[in-house]
């Protein structure tokens, strides 16, 4: 890695005790003051580092709700009021930690359309992109789980719709139904693995993914707005010329980003914490009635793309094979771009087209899933479908041999 | 460490590493493969749930004709609708609009599969969960009811995806689900009494 040879500062007394012991100088010099990172990194550039204090976020609100948080059919409902009323800024532990799901999903969204804008997903990072998109599945599961956990009544029918999707699965379909809930309906049971899962299982797979995702990311370093490997153009004295060391250049500019996230963060919490019902539905403030469906099941907002396409289906085996599709693409995503350009700076209009109508279709599916599932809805839900999958599936066509512009030799800098 | 302590690469018999690697891969696979079944099998309803999963009994005679009742049977509500002659009559008139008429891909016991979809005809004996993904549809008994066009028939109508089914549980084109309401296993031991989750006769399959 570049930098790697700067001679490490020579210590005494307890730091080269310490450093004897913990390579911490080296690590720094590795990982941060030696790590050169492309000089041109713009506004996208910053959705990496809010996912891990979104990550901190969660992590840190998590574990305090779990203090006070009571798992079990008869006592989750009321353990959460007690939180919300009782215990001393429980309202506002949940608050946050209800509001961080959802800026999660935000940054991971913007994170994710950063990579497809300039092809961060391109060779050599296509096990960068399928870590990070291991890490959004992670999150989902994450995200369905801990909705399931207040034992609201929307807690209770989301699980029911979600779990049951499992029961369109030919001949173990409904055994399998009956092992992931461990009874005949969703019941105390399911309540307590989800919880397991929600608080233990999931975060660990999550952090040891985000660890992979990073030793990744620092293997090949950062892909940049031109898509330049800024390690091809390396001066005299073998550092990138297009680099500049990670510390103290980029920690300094991500705190930057890091404080306004925290500031709309903080606005969100205070003022608009349920975010109208699209953070917190309002069916959740209520407890669990299983002889009693919401007038409306529609899930949290960051879901409901993928439950447009499944209801926009008039088959469930068809729709939940078509929901699973539609996260499956983005899998080999990498492999269907066959385009040798990465960024879309230098990509040709066909690309700017289908990039463009697949943000319209998954922002209109969103909007879709969030709607009744009648008239005119479902007929737009139809076609967005169609055009999320004809994105993915005609890639290959349109990105082999698309007219491309030349990519310069170095980045380009409106400073320089 | 020493030259002599160290076997040259030459002398190493690499089919027997070969073979030893091999077979040590293997035994663990299928030592992990033994210790994964009680981490597994621990998901699966519990004694307590399938002790709870036992058969219910409900008095029919206190159901008005029109009326349902819904009780819970392995935590599911099953609706029983004392049908109408009226009802009943309607049942007839839409085979053309319906997915799956004649049952044949639904999931219903034998004795239940029939046009009625009944043991008794003037009660309908149906889960209330719909087919599609499990939301319990709503009872839409009369005809021609706001919303649901002139020519409805009376039945029921699902609150999260529209699905909509007649009054034998049997769904109409157009709807998300795909198959007919489920019929659980059930019988009259008299004739009052009704008793879910016990099959009519040895023919029946739940």
């Amino acid at each position: 890695m570049a930098g790697n040879n700067d001679a490490l500062p020579v210590r005494t007394g307890f730091l080269a005790w310490l450093n004897k012991r913990l390579p911490v100088d080296q690590f720094m010099r590795d990982q941060l003051t030696g790590y050169y990172a492309p000089k041109n990194f713009n506004f996208w550039y910053y959705f990496g580092v809010l996912s891990l204090v979104a990550l901190v976020i969660q992590l840190v609100t998590g574990i305090f709700l779990t203090m006070h948080y009571k798992v079990g059919e008869t006592t989750a409902f009321d353990s959460v009021q007690y939180i919300m009323r009782e215990v001393p800024y429980g309202d506002l532990l949940r608050y946050m930690h209800s509001t961080g799901a959802s800026f999660f999903f935000i940054v991971v969204y913007l994170h994710m359309f950063r990579a497809l804008l300039y092809g961060s997903y391109k060779a050599p990072r296509e096990l960068l992109w399928l870590f990070g998109m291991a890490i959004y599945l992670a999150l989902m599961a994450e995200g369905f789980m801990g909705y399931v956990l207040p034992w609201g009544n929307m807690s209770f029918w989301g699980a029911q719709v979600i779990v049951n999707l499992f029961g369109t699965i030919p001949v173990i379909g409904p055994g399998l139904v009956d092992w992931i809930r461990g009874d005949y309906g969703i019941a105390d049971a399911t309540l307590n693995r989800f919880f397991a899962l929600h608080v233990v299982a999931i975060p660990l797979v999550l952090l040891l993914l985000v660890a992979l995702h990073l030793v990744a990311l620092r293997h090949n370093g950062s892909n940049n707005p031109d898509g330049i490997e800024i390690k091809e153009k390396k001066g005299a004295d073998g550092k990138p010329l297009d680099g500049i060391p990670f510390h103290p250049y980029y920690t300094v500019k991500d705190l930057v980003g890091v404080g306004l996230f925290l500031v709309l963060f903080a606005i969100v919490v205070f003022f608009v914490p349920t975010f109208g019902g699209l953070f917190l539905e309002g069916p959740n403030f209520e407890p669990v009635n299983p002889l009693s469906t919401p007038d409306e099941i529609a899930p949290v907002w960051y879901f409901t793309p993928f439950y447009a396409i499944l209801r926009a289906v008039p088959d469930q085996r068809l729709g939940a094979l078509l929901m699973a599709a539609s996260l499956i693409f983005f899998l080999l995503l990498p492999w269907l771009d066959r385009s040798p350009v990465k960024s879309i700076r230098y990509r040709g209009p066909t690309w700017k087209i289908a990039l463009a109508v697949f943000a319209i279709s998954f922002i209109g599916l969103g909007y879709l899933g969030l709607q009744k599932p009648e008239g005119i809805y479902v007929a737009a839900a139809r076609v967005l479908t169609a055009l999320y999958f004809a994105f993915f599936i005609l890639m290959p066509l349109y990105t082999r041999g698309e007219s491309t512009r030349r990519v310069p030799d170095r980045v380009t800098s409106s400073h320089d | 460490m020493s030259d002599h302590s160290v076997q040259a690469e030459a002398e190493i018999d690499q089919d027997r590493r070969g073979f030893l690697i091999m077979a040590t891969v293997a035994t663990g696979a299928v030592g992990a493969a033994f210790a994964a079944v009680p981490f597994i099998a621990s998901w699966s309803p519990s004694e307590r749930a399938r002790a709870a999963g036992a058969p219910v009994e409900v008095d029919v005679s206190k159901i008005e004709p029109g009326q349902m009742l819904t009780v819970t049977y392995r935590k599911k509500a099953i609706y029983i609708v004392h049908r109408t002659p009226e009802m009943l009559a309607s049942l007839p008139g839409h085979d053309g609009n319906l997915k799956d008429a004649t049952s044949a891909d639904s999931i219903q016991p034998q004795y239940a599969k029939n046009a009625d979809r009944a043991v008794r005809n003037e009660f309908l004996v149906v889960e209330g969960t719909c087919t599609h993904l499990g939301c319990l549809p709503k009872a839409r008994f009369e005809k021609a009811m706001p919303g649901l066009g002139a020519d409805w028939p009376g039945g029921f109508l699902c609150p999260c995806h529209g699905s909509r089914f007649d009054l034998a549980g049997r769904v109409f084109n157009g709807s998300p689900a795909s198959t007919n309401l489920r019929i659980p296993a059930y019988s009259y031991p008299n004739e009052n009494t009704l008793v879910i989750g016990v099959d009519a006769a040895s023919t029946g399959a739940a």
